[in-house]
């Protein structure tokens, strides 16, 4: 354990043996009995059968029903992804520039309901959105007429906007840190005026941190669950609730295996190209 | 430093707000004398929170949620600290793969852990257990145990270490002694982070619990999708209550923004 020179081989695998076991039996192996299920056929009367097919995949490829919900996932992630940019961007930044206790106080806040269940914060959500919820009060209150948010897109949209929030400031406070606020003084010293700074020296590190942070959100965004089964009610299903239905109530665990192997692959695939973005972009920056 | 301008600041205040706003409802439709959602307008009562405890169900479930967390915390930190030792301090064949291994399951979308899971269960013919309710959990929480344990070995003098091993200490001991108590900030902290992500894991559980093992996520979730009374508020304000409690114990020996940022 102690001379890393003369390392004994087997010390390791002792020592990370047991972990390695409980995670290639718990982690790979379902991984890949739900590849083999995806592709295994279903019959409504007799259950999951031992022969082989494309035909979930073609299905869901095809069918205008899984194609819309796929669409409506992609559409509200990529909503929330970029809303979280536009909200946890400057966010980030002010907090950056408060002063303690303040910054501690409120980076707490900011971040401290990721530790929140969801389920807590999406009922919180219902009761806001609600016909007679806060918001509709507020709104009828300045004279407008009374809104249909929950059950909509938007209600879904604004759930997960405070749900994913943290994940988008944490990354970019990250970044700011990295940051010395004397090199944006001595931009404006050298003339710069404060757009400019914010452009020329802020942004460059904050983008790094927003690509991360989106990245995160997205992938998190196209996969929720609660969020979009409490808000969306029976009839806008996105990818994860779509899974659900298939499992515990249409009983069809082929398809949904085959949903869910397409939401991991969409989502790694989506992972690997961001990873190679953000390093061109790194390495363009650095050389 | 520059300070923030007034246009900074109410974006910030706005920013409070919405993301307080359901919290601050949520505790505060909980203490309503109503039997309806509503805002206590005539007075505050405790009547919600009394069904709550009266109630077989969610207490069953709260209880199990707290053995799950508990126990799949400890086993994850029993999980992660052997590992994160090899993968810190020797370089072996293997080693980048059973690192990303075990942080896969940060990347892996939960539902697609359930429905895994799932599937071996059925398979094994073990769906129902306590115990591979357990496994589950381990498996989604040692990510988070592995990550600060890494980085408290990383940040680690090893002097101490190799002059306990100088005056003869075994390598056992030298462990027990000396570099356990070191890095034991960064357990403590993966302990409580793994407990509260377990805490409150709806996505995955939903897949693998069943009757006799709901947690209590799962278990609100079901009451919320079959009826609205503000029992729920009751329950969700009691959560949000643990959380805070655990955050601030968090914050105090850490630093939350420490461990949240460290985290990803």
């Amino acid at each position: 354990m102690m001379t890393s020179r003369s390392p004994i081989p087997s010390a390791p695998w002792l020592l990370a043996g047991p972990g390695a076991l409980f995670f290639f039996g718990l982690v790979l192996l379902p991984l890949a009995l739900t590849v083999i299920l995806s592709f295994q056929a279903y019959d409504h009367s007799t259950g999951i059968q031992s022969t082989f097919t494309l035909s979930h995949y073609v299905t869901v490829v095809t069918d205008g029903y899984y194609l819309e919900i796929f669409w409506r996932t992609l559409r509200i992630a990529a909503l929330t992804t970029l809303i979280c940019a536009a909200i946890g961007v400057p966010e980030a930044y002010i907090l950056s520039r408060m002063r303690d206790p303040w910054r501690s106080v409120f980076l707490l806040v900011i971040i401290g309901p990721l530790l929140v269940s969801v389920v807590v914060r999406t009922f919180g959500w219902s009761m806001l959105l609600g016909s007679q919820g806060l918001v509709n009060q507020a709104l009828q209150l300045v004279g407008f007429a009374p809104a249909r948010i929950l059950y909509t897109e938007t209600a879904i949209v604004i759930a997960l906007v405070h749900v994913m929030l943290p994940f988008m400031v944490i990354p970019v406070w990250t970044a700011l840190q990295k940051l010395d606020p004397m090199v944006e003084a001595a931009a404006w010293t050298l003339g710069a005026s404060h757009f400019t700074a914010l452009r020329r020296v802020v942004m460059p590190q904050v983008t790094l941190g927003m690509l991360s942070g989106s990245l995160i959100v997205f992938g998190l965004s196209a996969s929720a669950f609660a969020v979009p089964a409490l808000l969306g009610g029976r009839r806008l299903k996105m990818a994860a609730t779509l899974v659900y239905d298939e499992y515990l109530q249409e009983l069809n665990w082929p398809l949904g295996a085959t949903i869910a192997i397409i939401v991991l692959v969409a989502n790694l695939c989506i992972m690997l190209a961001y990873n190679r973005m953000v390093e061109t972009r790194a390495r363009r920056t650095l050389g | 430093m520059q300070k923030n301008g007034t246009i900074a600041l109410t974006f910030h205040v706005l920013v409070l707000a919405f993301v307080l706003a359901p919290l601050v409802i949520i505790c505060l439709v909980a203490f309503t004398p109503e039997n309806t959602l509503s805002l206590p307008t005539t007075g505050l009562s405790l009547r919600w929170f009394k069904a709550v405890f009266a109630h077989p169900d969610f207490m069953a479930s709260f209880w199990n949620s707290i053995w799950l967390a508990a126990l799949s915390a400890t086993l994850a930190v029993a999980f992660a600290v052997p590992a994160g030792l090899a993968i810190s301090r020797y370089s072996f064949p293997g080693r980048d793969f059973l690192n990303a291994l075990f942080l896969s399951p940060l990347i892996i979308p939960h539902l697609v852990l359930g429905v895994a899971f799932l599937r071996l269960f059925a398979l094994l013919g073990a769906t129902g257990s306590f115990a591979w309710l357990v496994a589950t959990h381990i498996i989604i929480v040692t990510p988070y145990v592995l990550r600060l344990v890494l980085a408290a070995l990383s940040g680690l003098d090893r002097s101490a270490e190799q002059a306990a091993r100088t005056l003869g200490a075994g390598e056992w001991t030298a462990f027990r002694r000396v570099t356990a108590p070191m890095i034991l900030p960064g357990i403590t902290g993966g302990w409580l982070l793994a407990f509260i992500n377990s805490f409150d894991e709806l996505t995955m559980s939903i897949f693998v619990t069943s009757p006799a093992t709901v947690t209590l996520p799962v278990r609100m979730y079901m009451y919320a999708t079959e009826s609205i009374d503000p029992m729920m508020a009751a329950v969700s304000a009691l959560m949000i209550a643990i959380t805070a409690a655990a955050m601030l114990v968090l914050d105090r020996a850490f630093g939350l923004d420490r461990i949240l940022v460290g985290q990803r």
